[in-house]
C-alpha cells in the first residue's frame, strides 16, 4: 500500500509529466487561457490516462512482450511482437479518446464545445503516449500502472490548471509585444517548473 | 527650498520635446525620492489615505534594516571568532581583509571590527544588486514610458540579504538580472509578475551554481573555510548534534551560520511586527505560514523515523533556523505574488508552512526549503484566488 502511495505522489509532483518532463506541451500551452476549459481538459486527460495505461499494460504483457503469447500455446514462447508497441498503444489511446468524445458530446456539450479540436488532439498528446512508454520501460505491474496512470494524469491536470490560473491573472500584465501569447507562456511554464523543483531529489 | 528649485528648473528638459526626454524615468525617480508627487486622482477618489506604493515599499525597506545590520555584524562575528579560535587560518590575499587592516582589527568581541568586516562583505553585494538591478529597472521604465517603481528597493535588499556571504559578485549580478528581467519585467513590471522576483533570482542561482549557493563552504566570510548551517547539521547528524553546536537562544538571536540577513529571528521579528502593525504585511499569511509549519512539523514529530533525524525537529527549531522567519515576514507577504483574497491568504500561508517542512524533512537534496516553498505557493496563489472568488459568487447568487 505504501509503495502505491509513494508511486502516486511521485507521479503527481516529483515526476510531473508537464513540469518535470515537459510532455504534452502543445495542449498545455494552447488550452490554458481559460480556467474552465483547463479543468475540463485536465479531467479528460486523467480519465484517458487512468484507462489507457492499464489497458496498454495488458496488451504489452499478454500480446506483445517476448514470450507473452505462451498463454495460447507454449510454441509461441519465442515470439516477440514488441515492435508493434507504439502502433497498438496509439490505437488504444485513439479509441479511448473517441469514446470520451462521444460521451462528452452527448452529456456535457458545453465542455465538448470548449475543448473543440483539442479533444481529438489528446490522441497525440505526448503525455499520454509517454505514460504508456514509461510503464513499459519501468516494468510496472498492473496495480502500479493504474496508480501511475492516474497519478501522472492528476499531475498534468494540476499543471494546466495552475497555468490557467496564472494566465488569467496575467490578463492584466503588460507583456512586451514580441513576447505576447506563446512566448510569455513558455517563460511562465519554465518559471513554474522552477517552483516544482522543490520536489526534485525526493527519493520515494 | 534650493533642491526643489533645482529639480523644477531641470524638469522641462525631461518633458516631451525636451533634450533629455528619454531620461524622464530617471528624473522622476530622483524627484520622488525627495518629494511626494503633487498629482492626485482626477476622477472620483477610491482611497482617501496618504499611503501609496512608495510609502509601502519604503516601510518594508526600513523594516529589513534590523535584520540587515544584525546580518552585517554576524558575518564579521562569525569570521572573527573562527580566526580568533584558530590562528593558523590564513585569510590570503583577500582585498577585504587588506582594507580592513587599515581601520579595524579582527577582534570578535568588538562590535566595530565585526561591523566593518560584515559591511565589506554585504555592501558590495548590495551595491551590485542595486546597480545592476536598477539598470534593468530604469531601462525597462524608459522603453515603456513608465516611472521607476519603488518596489525595486525591496527586491534589491531582499535579494542581497538572502545570498550567502561569500557569493561571487558576478553571480549576484546574474541572479538579480534574472529576478528583475525574467521574474518581473517581462510580465510588465511591479504588480504584474506572479513569482517573487528576489526569490526567482535566488532560485535561479541556486540551481545554476549550486557550488556557490549551497553546501558547507559558502556561509563564512573566510575563503575555503567550511562551516555547516544549522539545518544541514540537523539533517546529517541529528538533533543532538545540533543542540550541542548551538542553543535555541543562540539560533533565535542569530549568531549562527547562514545567508547574510536571515540568521537572526529576533531582528527579523522586530521588522516583521512593524510590518504587521502597519498592516503592510498581511497577518493572515503570516499566521497561516506559522500554523502550517507548526502542524506539519508536529505531525512529523509524532510519526517519527529511525533513519531521518529531521523528523524529530520541533517547530520552535524550524522557526529559528534557515530562512523561515525572513521569508515568512518579507517574502510570503509580497502583495503581488501572494493570494489577493482574504480567505485565499489563509490557504496560501498554510501551503507555505506545509511545504517548507516537507522539503526540509523529506527532501534529502535540499536542507533548506523556504525559498522553494514560497515559490511553489506563488504558483498556487492565482489558482486559490480563482476558487475563493468562484465560491463567493456562488454564495451570493444563492442569496439572491
Amino acid at each position: 500500500m505504501e509503495h502505491y502511495l509513494s508511486l502516486f505522489v511521485k507521479a503527481i509532483f516529483i515526476e510531473n509529466m508537464a513540469l518535470a518532463f515537459f510532455l504534452g506541451m502543445c495542449t498545455l500551452l494552447a488550452l490554458s487561457k481559460k480556467m474552465q476549459a483547463a479543468i475540463g481538459l485536465g479531467i479528460a486527460v486523467i480519465v484517458v490516462l487512468t484507462i489507457t495505461v492499464p489497458v496498454n499494460y495488458l496488451i504489452y504483457n499478454y500480446l506483445l512482450r517476448e514470450g507473452a503469447l505462451v498463454w495460447i500455446s507454449p510454441d509461441y514462447a519465442s515470439v516477440d511482437l514488441s515492435f508493434l508497441g507504439l502502433l497498438s498503444y496509439i490505437g488504444v489511446i485513439a479509441a479511448m479518446v473517441q469514446i470520451l468524445e462521444m460521451f462528452l458530446d452527448k452529456f456535457i456539450p458545453a465542455l465538448y464545445n470548449a475543448l473543440g479540436v483539442f479533444l481529438p488532439l489528446i490522441t497525440v498528446n505526448c503525455a499520454i503516449m509517454g505514460a504508456s512508454l514509461f510503464m513499459v520501460e519501468r516494468e510496472y505491474g498492473f496495480g502500479e500502472s493504474v496508480v501511475f496512470g492516474a497519478g501522472s494524469g492528476i499531475g498534468w491536470a494540476l499543471a494546466i490548471i495552475l497555468l490557467a490560473g496564472i494566465r488569467e491573472k496575467m490578463k492584466y500584465s503588460d507583456v512586451p509585444a514580441g513576447l505576447q501569447g506563446l512566448g510569455i507562456t513558455f517563460i511562465t511554464v519554465g518559471l513554474m517548473s522552477l517552483g516544482f523543483m522543490s520536489f526534485g531529489g525526493i527519493d520515494l | 527650498m534650493a533642491l526643489r528649485k533645482i529639480l523644477d528648473d531641470l524638469e522641462p528638459h525631461f518633458h516631451q520635446g525636451g533634450k533629455w526626454e528619454k531620461w524622464y524615468a530617471l528624473y522622476e525617480a530622483a524627484d520622488t525620492i525627495f518629494y511626494t508627487p503633487g498629482s492626485t486622482t482626477k476622477t472620483t477618489a477610491h482611497v482617501r489615505d496618504g499611503i501609496d506604493l512608495k510609502r509601502m515599499m519604503i516601510t518594508v525597506w526600513l523594516c529589513v534594516f534590523p535584520a540587515m545590520f544584525f546580518g552585517m555584524w554576524n558575518i564579521g562575528f562569525q569570521a572573527n571568532s573562527i580566526l580568533a579560535a584558530d590562528p593558523s587560518i590564513v585569510v590570503g590575499e583577500d582585498w577585504r581583509y587588506a582594507l580592513l587592516g587599515l581601520f579595524a582589527g579582527n577582534d570578535p568581541s568588538s562590535i566595530w571590527d565585526n561591523m566593518w568586516l560584515g559591511a565589506m562583505y554585504f555592501l558590495p553585494v548590495y551595491a551590485v544588486t542595486f546597480i545592476v538591478g536598477g539598470f534593468w529597472e530604469v531601462l525597462f521604465a524608459m522603453k515603456r514610458g513608465h516611472e521607476v517603481n519603488e518596489g525595486f528597493f525591496v527586491t534589491s535588499i531582499l535579494f542581497a540579504l538572502i545570498c550567502p556571504p561569500s557569493i561571487p559578485l558576478w553571480q549576484v549580478a546574474l541572479g538579480i538580472t534574472f529576478g528583475v528581467v525574467i521574474g518581473k519585467e517581462v510580465f510588465g513590471g511591479t504588480g504584474k509578475n506572479f513569482l517573487n522576483p528576489a526569490l526567482a533570482g535566488r532560485a535561479f542561482l541556486f540551481f545554476a551554481y549550486p557550488a556557490q549557493m549551497s553546501g558547507d563552504a559558502v556561509w563564512t566570510a573566510i575563503d575555503g573555510y567550511t562551516g555547516a548551517t544549522a539545518l544541514s547539521i540537523a539533517a546529517s547528524d541529528g538533533m543532538a548534534a545540533l543542540q550541542q553546536a548551538m542553543t535555541w537562544n543562540q539560533a533565535f538571536i542569530g549568531n549562527i551560520q547562514g545567508s547574510m540577513g536571515e540568521t537572526s529571528t529576533l531582528a527579523i521579528l522586530i521588522g516583521g511586527l512593524i510590518l504587521l502593525w502597519t498592516r503592510i504585511a498581511s497577518w493572515r499569511i503570516v499566521v497561516g505560514v506559522m500554523l502550517g509549519m507548526v502542524a506539519t512539523s508536529t505531525l512529523f514529530n509524532l510519526i517519527g523515523s529511525d533513519s531521518n533525524p529531521m523528523f524529530a525537529m520541533s517547530w520552535e527549531w524550524h522557526l529559528v533556523l534557515g530562512g523561515f522567519a525572513f521569508a515568512m515576514f518579507f517574502m510570503a507577504t509580497d502583495p503581488v505574488s501572494a493570494s489577493m483574497t482574504d480567505a485565499g491568504k489563509w490557504f496560501f500561508g498554510l501551503l507555505i508552512g506545509f511545504m517548507v517542512v516537507i522539503i526540509r524533512v523529506v527532501n534529502p537534496a535540499f536542507p533548506e526549503g523556504m525559498m522553494l516553498a514560497v515559490l511553489f505557493a506563488n504558483l498556487f496563489a492565482p489558482f486559490i484566488d480563482h476558487f475563493v472568488v468562484q465560491a463567493n459568487i456562488k454564495r451570493r447568487l444563492a442569496r439572491v
